[in-house]
């Protein structure tokens, strides 16, 4: 009875070879353009999603949640406004228009020579992925995942005090349509699983969690291997629970992979984003061509490698996703570049202009992100380093508006004489893309991806981060 | 909405539902030396349904489609997922869904154009750039305005709606020597309309912060006395409110437990309200994501844990009221509306702690001198609520031997209860900010992590 009313409650996505949003749009932007308009751009999405959350032996939570809406966009010169609305009816995509028109001074009653030539036929990148949403999991196959995840954090964990699983579907249909022809419709699915726990022994305690994410893949939470996760959290966890808090300073730093990598992402993937440039918030401004890392380091950002939770077939501005190479060897190649980086900028774009949801503006954004590996083994890195620390999992940071970040690691432990000793809590990392890029002075063969999210200026959106192994010679350590 | 409810649950066979629903008009603006950066507006309308199953259990759905198909599938949705509901831990409507709402005296302001918010903006970061030759950018600016209406329904008859606008400007302002690293400072203010924003105020304070950091020196590491801005102690007790919350005390990821009222948290001189009704409190809620009405509530008097934040579900199992603090869902989240931290009347606030360090000249505080925490970052990384640790970046200044300068970068580390009972004494009258008010605060012996 249930999966039957839920299988009726399922929305179509667009039903894009009806004339009729070809026209509507066709129309929009024609009279956006007529009324003086560089550029319009339209952007329109349906989602439907889904939460679900287990704690100990219950589900506690299940969050479903639909929706549609639109955004619209107009550029004249280096200036843009933009509206979003949930009203799709003519009426209320027309209002919107005439209010991010407004924004610029411009008026539909005032019709100027247009140069709209009308939409071309729609680039679907949709095409097999109509029915992804149906061949998701159904609730019953996700609450009972979820208490399998928590089932073997209960087996596998000891001084539990909090188990939870979570589990995170979003589906959605976008469609761009702008007045320099483009018009591209796509589909997303991405499901994350979440694993976490609190230990406790008397004032001994541990919480430790681990995000598990892929983009495209109906089918990812059937094949999840609850018991193999529930174990390497808690084997975390109880090495956690008695560590001592870290001595402050400065140290040598092995960084692992997967996760590890969060660390360029904000401090230096971010810095090559052309908002950054925008803004004058980036050092590397005026340096392409340049060296600005260790020669050791190649990093590389792309939408394309399969199931990746930062892949994307077509960004959110109907451009075809790519590969990017931002350094290589050390140098620094390329920006990211979004549809008002370029304008603003004159950095080509990259596919990479993204956003949460119709309610942003798209803005240059990262997706799957990366170190390149590198020649050396783990061991070889950690055997170089006398007296320093080694970050297997890495916590949330930030970034602030000069550059400094700052990291928690969420696992650490201490490096002697070239060998991995006592776990230590509390650390934090601190620094500054600038000083420690050329600092980053060996990379591991071990390169691999973790899902995560990011928040930025449109909202927070599906990436990778990634990397081997790698060696930071110093960097300032928080601690106790 | 209600007579449509009631219709679309009659047909769905559903006996027990109820709304919450929000619609915004928005319109904000950015700048960039002296030009428009990004204009927006939006129109958003939402609405969350619950439904009871005719087992009692609870299920929730979320929509922006206010169509009466999209309502229809919003309680279709609701009564699929009680299905999947929590059958030791199901909410009930608040029984004080229909008690009488506070006043709250919040003028309605008309909205203002686009084009008058952006030449606000130009003006502001046109001074705030005249302020110093070393401040080249406003990197971070904003100006917006919001009109926006809010309900509760249940299908016992509560009726909640309030109507609200406010206004909001940031200016971060990003400044940079010869030779030197660049330094940022900012500041925000909140009204009821973009009119009402005290603009001169948020550019001094904006200018003030930026150019006061522009002569840096590291710090070195080790312990010291440190005194947190209002600012910074709000956003460290806003980062461990879990302490209070009754939710995270039954989800077993609070350093409280059921049994912690009565417990000394923090020295006798500290109190700390939840007070979402206070009048500077812009935005202020009267009523709950249950329809339950906002009111005060001791959490520390005199150091004691006094109360902890409810909703309907929490209060029934611990025995006590909701308190106003509610969200709205199958698990219902809890969560502080705005604190007012101080001194416990009747009971000295410090003076003692803080005659020590008046009569040494401030030397009472060691060779090292005092670091003074003027705001933190990183709270979402660097916090640790559930083991009560943090490690936060900070900026601020180091006073030592009768000098004032900006420390580098630096992090502050310890454990928040700790931190509690190692409150020297209050300094100054409480300050009003967006997120509460609460006078300087000074605190013993915390590890600080520099660069020197």
């Amino acid at each position: 009875m249930t999966q039957a009313l839920l299988a009726t409650a399922v929305p179509v996505a667009f039903d894009l070879h009806e004339h009729s949003w070809h026209g509507r749009l066709e129309s929009l932007l024609g009279q956006g353009q007529a009324a003086g308009a560089d550029l319009v751009e339209v952007f329109i999405e349906r989602t439907d999603n889904l939460g679900v959350l287990a704690e100990q032996d219950t589900i506690t939570n299940v969050s479903p949640a639909f929706g549609m809406g639109a955004g619209i966009r107009v550029f004249l010169g280096q200036r843009d406004g933009f509206v979003s609305t949930n009203d799709l009816s003519d009426a209320g995509l027309l209002a919107a228009l005439d209010q991010a028109l407004a924004m610029l001074g411009l008026q539909r009653s005032v019709p100027r020579l247009s140069h709209f030539d009308g939409l071309p036929a729609l680039r679907d990148f949709a095409g097999e992925k109509r029915d992804w949403l149906q061949q998701s999991p159904s609730l019953a196959e996700t609450t009972a995942a979820l208490l399998r995840g928590t089932d073997q954090l209960n087996r596998h964990g000891q001084h539990l005090q909090s188990r939870r699983g979570s589990y995170a579907r979003n589906w959605q249909a976008v469609l761009v349509a702008a007045s320099d022809g483009t018009f591209a419709h796509d589909i997303r699915l991405h499901q994350t699983l979440g694993l976490n726990l609190l230990a406790a022994d008397g004032d001994h305690r541990a919480s430790v969690g681990r995000r598990y994410g892929t983009t495209d893949r109906p089918d990812d939470l059937r094949q999840w291997d609850a018991e193999a996760a529930a174990l390497d959290l808690c084997q975390s966890a109880g090495r956690m629970l008695y560590a001592d808090y870290v001595e402050a300073g400065q140290f040598p730093v092995v960084l692992a992979n997967r996760f590890g990598g969060v660390i360029f992402h904000e401090a230096c993937g971010h810095l090559l984003e052309t908002t950054q440039l925008e803004r004058g918030t980036t050092p590397f401004a005026d340096q392409v061509e340049q060296p600005i890392a260790h020669g050791a380091v190649t990093a590389i950002d792309e939408g394309l490698t399969a199931g990746a939770f930062g892949s994307i077939a077509m960004d959110d501005e109907g451009m075809a996703s790519q590969r990017t190479v931002l350094i290589e060897n050390g140098v620094l190649k390329r920006f990211l570049s979004d549809r008002a980086g370029e304008v603003r900028t004159g950095h080509p774009r990259t596919g990479s202009g993204r956003r949460q949801s119709h309610a942003f503006a798209a803005a240059s954004r990262m997706r799957n992100t990366y170190i390149a590996a590198g020649p050396h083994s783990p061991e070889e890195l950690i055997a170089s380093i006398d007296h320093g620390l080694y970050c297997k999992a890495m916590g949330g940071g930030s970034v602030g508006p000069t550059g400094q970040f700052n990291f928690a690691v969420e696992e650490g432990y201490r490096i002697e004489n070239g060998q991995l000793s006592s776990p230590v809590k509390g650390a934090t990392l601190i620094g500054e893309a600038k000083e420690v890029m050329p600092r980053i002075s060996m990379c591991a063969d071990d390169l691999e991806l973790a899902a995560g999210f990011c928040g930025s200026v449109s909202g927070s959106v599906f990436v990778t981060v990634g990397q081997p192994h790698i060696k930071v010679d110093s960097i300032t350590v928080g601690g106790r | 909405m209600r007579t449509r409810l009631e219709t679309l649950a009659a047909e769905a066979g559903i006996r027990q539902w109820d709304l919450g629903a929000a619609c915004s008009t928005d319109t904000s603006v950015q700048v960039d030396r002296g030009e428009a950066k990004q204009l927006k507006g939006a129109q958003r309308r939402s609405i969350t349904v619950r439904a009871w199953n005719d087992a009692g259990l609870v299920g929730i759905t979320s929509t922006s489609d206010l169509s009466d198909t999209g309502l229809a599938r919003a309680l279709i949705g609701a009564h699929e997922a009680s299905a999947f509901g929590n059958a030791a831990d199901t909410p009930a409507f608040s029984p004080l869904a229909t008690a009488p709402l506070p006043s709250l005296d919040q003028p309605l302001r008309e909205q203002r154009s686009i084009l008058e918010l952006l030449d606000t903006l130009k003006e502001a970061e046109r001074d705030l750039i005249g302020r110093h030759g070393a401040i080249g950018t406003v990197p971070y600016n904003g100006l917006a305005q919001r009109s926006s209406e809010r309900i509760y329904l249940n299908s016992d008859g509560a009726c909640r709606q309030q109507q609200l606008t406010t206004a909001s400007l940031y200016l971060y302002a990003r400044a940079e020597e010869t030779g030197r690293k660049p330094r940022s400072g900012g500041a925000v203010r909140v009204a009821y309309g973009a009119a009402d924003l005290d603009v001169a105020g948020c550019i001094n304070e904006a200018a003030e912060r930026t150019i006061a950091h522009l002569d840096y020196a590291p710090i070195s590491t080790g312990h010291y006395t440190c005194v947190f801005s209002p600012e910074a102690f709000l956003d460290l007790i806003g980062a461990f409110s879990s302490l209070f919350n009754a939710r995270a005390i039954l989800d077993g990821i609070s350093l409280s437990h059921k049994d912690s009222i009565g417990e000394h948290l923090a020295v006798p001189f500290l109190s700390i309200h939840d007070n979402g009704l206070h009048p500077a409190n812009i935005g202020a809620l009267s009523f709950d994501g249950e329809g339950t009405p906002t009111s005060r509530l001791a959490l520390v008097e005199g150091g004691i844990l006094r109360n902890f934040l409810h909703s309907e579900a929490t209060a029934r199992a611990f025995g006590a009221q909701p308190t106003g603090h509610a969200g709205l869902g199958a698990k219902v989240s809890v969560g502080p509306d705005w604190f007012e931290i101080g001194p416990t009347p009747g009971v000295n606030s410090g003076e003692q702690g803080l005659d020590r360090f008046a009569s040494s000249g401030h030397s009472a505080a060691g060779e090292r001198g005092l670091v003074v925490i003027e705001s933190l970052s990183a709270l979402h990384a660097g916090v640790k609520a559930s083991q009560g640790s943090f490690s936060l970046p900070f900026d601020g200044w180091l006073l030592r031997h009768g000098e004032q300068r900006s420390i580098e970068s630096a992090t502050v580390a310890g454990d928040i209860r700790q931190l509690l009972q190692g409150i020297v004494g209050f300094e100054g009258k409480a300050k009003i900010t967006p997120d509460g008010l609460c006078p300087w605060v000074w605190v013993d012996h915390l590890s600080i992590t520099g660069e020197a």
